[in-house]
This record gives structure tokens, sequence and C-alpha cells, in this order.
């Protein structure tokens, strides 16, 4: 749980992606309750109806589902479907910044290459 | 309850408090009134409170004027910066002819956040300090459960803790039960993930209505070079802009990443942020 959201961009999506990372990271299993609407609220003391949003979100997704009267659970394949939702997503999100702080310091395209293949080799 | 704003005017001798103001507030919502010293919101709560008349227009709450109205200013508690209660009556009686007044009044929340805030009842209002003073009145608010509770910077005096146990306070009350909250506060960093809808007030005037995810959504900061950031806003709305160096920061409503594959450096605005730009701008044109 991170201490603090970021009053820069939308709550709904912090929340989401908060519940997004515990299911990737395996924090929160399949099957597994996730906190209700009131409980991020009271925890992060932002508006029910904001993060009521981002858990629908994820219940639209079928990321999560609902059990009545019991709360909101972690569907069986919730764990594929956001990998490749993020793999769709990494090119945007990491690939694009990287290659344009690239160009900026006049780094080549293999040059880029190889600090990533040297950082794979650092890595193990 | 709906609240309807039309072509609210409120003068005081010459000066224009509010400026032929009208909007809608037709949800139960946790709403944040910000605005600079001297916008015209004080004005404006207390009109909705009835406590005063406007000049012309009209606030209607469910489709009646709340001034000399009985059946609707039970529904409106309004806690203000002070001057809240008679200073000769003891805690205990203060919260006895508002739990009379309010047919919503909450015994039990009242007992257990005198008790939080550590207030003896028996004490006079005068006695309190402004930090006591104003923890009762956070305590009428919140136990009143009047359907459309306006607090206007109701915590002075009030340390960083007991400010964060009201927030906490605030939020569960409402989870269990929604209803309109008004809430104006200079505090803005501190709340400003409470409110739901967000309203500036500038200079008698409504400058702006909105969502407040639709504004964290909306806005952002671009910074680059001059030349970079002119080419990527000339066709935007823009809130504020400024440049030092060659180089230029603006604040507008636009896509953040369209402003990322142009190139740019792109933060999000701080509500807080927001209204200070929104409210310069308007002083300077």
């Amino acid at each position: 749980m991170k201490y603090k959201l970021d009053d820069t961009r939308p709550i709904f999506l912090q929340i989401k992606e908060q519940l997004e990372d515990s299911v990737i990271n395996g924090t929160i299993m399949p099957g597994e309750r996730v906190p209700s609407t009131n409980e991020f609220a009271s925890y992060y003391k932002i508006n029910p109806a904001t993060a009521a949003k981002g858990i629908n979100e994820l219940v639209n997704e079928n990321i999560l589902f609902k059990k009545r009267g019991v709360g909101m659970f972690v569907t069986e394949n919730a764990k594929d479907i956001l990998i490749e939702k993020r793999k769709e997503t990494f090119y945007e999100n990491f690939i694009q910044p990287l290659k344009s702080e690239a160009k900026k310091l006049h780094v080549s395209n293999e040059e880029l290459v190889d600090m990533i293949k040297e950082g794979n080799t650092d890595a193990n | 309850m709906q609240i309807e704003v039309k072509n609210l005017t409120k003068k005081y001798q010459d000066k224009l408090a509010l400026d032929n103001i009208s909007f809608l507030l037709d949800e139960p919502k946790i709403y944040g009134l910000l605005g600079r010293n001297g916008a015209g919101k004080t004005t404006f709560m207390e009109i909705l409170s009835g406590h005063i008349l406007a000049t012309s227009g009209e606030i209607m709450i469910e489709h009646e004027n709340p001034f000399d109205n009985q059946r609707i200013t039970e529904s409106i508690c309004l806690i203000k910066e002070g001057n809240n209660f008679k200073k000769d009556l003891k805690v205990k009686n203060v919260l006895r002819i508002y739990s009379i007044f309010y047919s919503t009044w909450d015994h039990e929340l009242a007992d257990k956040l005198v008790e939080e805030y550590n207030l003896n009842p028996n004490a006079k209002v005068k006695t309190l300090s402004k930090g006591m003073e104003s923890a009762l009145g956070i305590i009428v608010g919140l136990a009143s459960k009047a359907p459309i509770t306006i607090f206007d910077e109701p915590y002075i005096g009030l340390d960083a803790a007991a400010r964060k146990k009201f927030y906490e306070i605030l939020v569960e009350e409402y989870e269990l039960e929604k209803r309109t909250i008004i809430f104006s506060t200079h505090l803005i960093d501190e709340v400003s993930l409470l409110f739901e809808e967000v309203l500036i007030i500038q200079d008698g005037e409504l400058v702006l209505k909105e969502e407040a995810e639709v504004l964290r959504n909306k806005t952002c900061s671009v910074s680059g070079t001059i030349q970079e950031v002119e080419s990527f806003i000339k066709d935007k709305d823009i809130i504020g802009k400024k440049q030092l160096a060659g180089m230029m920061t603006a604040y507008v409503y636009a896509d953040m990443k369209q402003a990322r594959l142009a190139g740019l450096n792109v933060e999000g605005v701080p509500i807080q942020e927001l209204m200070i730009y929104l409210t310069e701008n308007k002083k300077g044109a």
C-alpha cells in the first residue's frame, strides 16, 4: 500500500493501479478478498465515490468479481489479463519516454540496445 | 437536497460580493468551495443558510427559498470560522440546543466526538481555547447530520492531528450516509482528495465548477522550450504560463499523453495550484 496518493492524477486510477500491482506481484491471490470501497476511503481519506469507480472498473475488466454481501474478490485469471494489458501499454509508458530522452541526448538506437543488454548482464 | 443558484447577486453598499452567479448542485456530494480571501464564498454560504438575503437573484433549496423558512433551515447546518455559539453557554447546553433544532441529530456521535476531542461538557464556551471552540463547531456540524452541512474554514486553532481526526470521521460519516457537504478552506492540499466536485469563486463570479477527478485528468503543466510549448498550447485552453531562461511552463487543459508525445515535460496540477493560477490570472486581467 502506498502511504499517500498523488493529487495530480485521477485518484480512481491510482486505486486501480494499486490493486493491479498487488495482483500482478502476488500480494493478493486469485479468490482472495480485496479491500472494500469504504476501507480504501477511510485509509486514504478520499471520497468513497472515487474509490468505488476504481474498483468498479476492475470488475468490468474481469479482474475482480462481486460476492453479494461479502465483498470483492480476485478472479481466477486476473493475473494473466493484467500482464497482457500491461504489456500492451509497456511501449507507450516505458519505451517511448526512453527513446525521446535518448534522442535528446543523441544516444543512437544501437547504443540504447547496448545499454539494455549491459543492464541485463549487470543484473545477472 | 437540490440546491439551485439563480442569478445570485449580493451588494454591500458599493461593493459587489456576488455577481450574478448561477449553478446547480443536484446530488449529495462533498463539494469543495474554493477561492481567495474576499472572493464571496462566505457571503454565498450565508445566503444559502438563510442567514442573509440576496440583493437580487435567489438560491432555491428543493424549490424553496431558505430565508425565514424553518422547514429548510432545519436541513442546513453552517459552521463558520468562529463565533458559532453564545459565549455564556456550557458545551453540554450548546449540544442540547442543536439536538432539539435538528431532527436528524445523532446523540451517540456527538457523545463520541466530545470524548475524542477531550471537551469538558461543563465548560462554558468563553473558557474554551480557539482549537476547542473549533472542535465544538465540528462536533455540531457532524452530529447535526443535516442533509446540507456547510463548513466554512471550520478549524482555526485546531492542530494537524485534530484536523486529521476530523477528516477521518467526515469520511466515515459520509460512507454511512451520503449528504451534501460544502467545504470551504484554504488548506486545500489537506482535503482535496475528499472533494467530489470543486467550485472556484473569484471576485464574486464562479470561475470553475468541475468534478475533481476530471480536473486531475484534464489539467497538466507542460514544460519545454518556449517554441515547443507555444506551439503545443496554441489551440488549448490556457490557465497560466511562465518562462525563464528560454524555457516555458504552461498550465493547460490538455491530454497528458498527447503532451508527452510532443516531447514536452508533463506533470499533473494539484487542485491547490490550479486554484492559485486560476485566481491569479483573473486578478491580473
